[in-house]
């Protein structure tokens, strides 16, 4: 990366993540520990001190073994949680492809958590329609599709949920291990699909340990270990990283 | 490698610092504003899926709201000789509805963030909106029970006895209940994903809403208990009256109940009781009692805001 001043998507600035874990659940532990002067809570610090600027128009993954604090920063940039200590400023719209699936109803139709599932992430009425035809398509599960989900086999849920969640408009994608979903074309067809927003200079942020689809679609990579970024820079750099 | 980030600089150089947003920012109930259509489809969602797979289907909304009634009016009305307020039965049902909604909007609104848990935990989206569309689908709940009610009371010639007023004491009575249910719900809601206690509480509290007010008995008897056989100061009883709850359900009696027994207790032949004087204060305490509801909702607020960015981590 260079030095010139680029255009950045998303700065995360000092951020700090502390996780309190009660030992204690009710009233009786709390008595119990307290007088066999046992701690009540420990705290765990899943993120210390990350600094990292992504630029607009890159295609990063963040790479780590579990529990490496991957996922936390993901959640931190999404805005399902908040950092402790810093800061974390993004630009523009941000998606996150974080469990597709996650507000889908399964008493509903295919077509109405469509609906329902693109307004969750973000869209409006219009916007939907628009692209409704794009996304039945992209699923491929046209004739199911006024049928209900809870009927629909786990893989035409998750075609269906992907669907949605890759057309939400948007100019920074979040990804957390989903790549792996569906069958060999369906995964083609979605790696097409990610070529093409990268094409249309739009910010990834790949979490993943599938280290081949990372490499497809990534150029940069950041491994993070316990909490800290231990790396940063051109992509085989961090694979050969991780994998050693 | 990337320069250190800390020197934040040269980063706002291409790009001016406010074209960033801060994620997870939440702006209050502003944000359901902006929502509007996510809003609109929860509550389609939680109308059309709350009686699926179910025979009666939306005839339960009448059915649990008749039991209870037959159980009020057997066992206080007829065993407990309460029906000397006049027309009893409507004045009791009337009263019903509105505990109904309260409740129901208020339960919903409670457990509305842990049983989104999936949600709230991976997606961010305006976590108010889960208690608002409880509470909405509460009132969508609530509108066939007030169909009834309405049923009946024309047929007791409720249409030539009412007023303006009357129309407008009903809206501001649900207004009211609404409001007051939000707030509390925001609230409960809000501690419930840290505290499950919460919910217990909020049962707690439901059980004791339908007897802290004048439901299943009459206003005048509390007046008549507290000062004139306890002899205890008066402004107890005005302090009972300003229960946003109390005024809800007054507001009704005063919309339904009172039209609809006029024919009856002026009929030749009548030998019950006259109707129940208004409560003293019914026209100012709606007032009053509004921006009680109000000041619920927004400390509802302040709590839920506060709390919200730990609801992730915490679920």
């Amino acid at each position: 990366m260079s030095e010139k001043a680029y255009r950045p998507s998303i700065i995360i600035d000092g951020v700090r993540k502390t996780f309190t874990l009660n030992h204690a659940f009710s009233l009786k532990d709390t008595v119990v520990s307290w007088i066999r002067r046992r701690k009540l809570t420990s705290t765990f610090e899943a993120l210390k001190g990350i600094d990292l600027v992504i630029g607009e128009g890159e295609s990063i993954a963040i790479l780590g073994m579990n529990g490496s604090g991957k996922s936390t920063l993901l959640k931190l940039i999404s805005g399902v949680m908040e950092p402790d200590a810093g800061e974390v400023l993004t630009r523009g719209r941000v998606a996150g492809l974080i469990e597709v699936g996650a507000g889908f109803h399964p008493e509903l139709s295919g077509r109405e958590n469509v609906f329902l599932n693109a307004a969750i992430l973000g869209m409006k009425k219009a916007e939907i329609e628009k692209r409704y035809d794009e996304i039945v398509a992209f699923s491929e599960i046209e004739e199911f599709i006024d049928q209900e989900v809870k009927h629909y086999s786990s893989g035409m849920f998750l075609r269906l949920a992907f669907a949605v969640a890759i057309h939400v408009e948007l100019d920074v994608l979040l990804m957390d291990e989903i790549l792996s979903v569906g069958d060999v074309p369906f995964r083609e067809k979605c790696r097409q699909k990610f070529e093409e927003l990268i094409a249309a200079g739009k910010t990834l942020v790949v979490v993943s340990h599938d280290m081949e689809m990372v490499r497809e679609l990534c150029t940069r990579g950041v491994v993070i270990s316990k909490g800290e970024v231990v790396y940063d820079g051109e992509l085989e750099g961090a694979i050969a990283l991780v994998d050693a | 490698m990337s320069g250190p980030v800390t020197d934040t600089r040269d980063l706002f150089a291409a790009v001016p610092r406010t074209a960033f947003d801060t994620p997870g920012k939440s702006h209050g109930l502003i944000d359901v504003v902006r929502w509007r259509y996510l809003l609109r489809l929860l509550v389609r969602t939680g109308v059309t899926t709350r009686y699926r797979n179910s025979v009666l289907g939306w005839l339960w909304s009448y059915v649990r709201p008749a039991a209870q009634f037959l159980v009020f009016w057997i066992v206080l009305g007829i065993f407990m000789n309460l029906d000397r307020v006049p027309n009893y039965a409507v004045y009791l049902f009337s009263g019903i509805v509105v505990i109904n909604l309260f409740s129901e909007g208020f339960k919903n609104a409670t457990t509305s963030i842990v049983g989104n848990a999936a949600l709230v935990r991976k997606v961010f989206l305006p976590r108010q909106l889960f208690a608002v569309s409880a509470v909405l689908v509460s009132f969508v709940h609530f509108l066939p029970q007030v169909g009834l009610l309405l049923l009946v009371s024309l047929l007791m010639g409720w249409a030539t006895h009412i007023s303006v007023l009357s129309i407008l004491a009903a809206l501001a009575g649900m207004l009211i209940v609404m409001i007051f249910s939000l707030g509390l719900g925001l609230f409960f809601g809000a501690v419930n994903v840290r505290f499950r206690d919460a919910e217990n509480i909020v049962e707690l509290m439901l059980l004791l809403a339908t007897w802290a007010s004048p439901v299943l008995y009459a206003w005048t008897m509390v007046q008549d208990a507290v000062v004139d056989k306890l002899g205890w100061p008066s402004w107890l009883v005005d302090l009972y009256m300003l229960n946003p709850i109390t005024q809800g359900v007054e507001l009704f009696h005063y919309a339904f109940w009172r039209p609809a027994s006029q024919y009856l207790v002026e009929a030749s032949g009548y030998a019950g009781e006259a109707l129940t004087p208004l409560p003293p204060n019914l026209g100012i305490n709606t007032l009053w009692t509004l921006l009680i509801a109000v000041a619920t909702l927004l400390l509802g607020q302040l709590v839920f805001r506060r709390l919200e960015g730990k609801f992730a981590q915490d679920l």
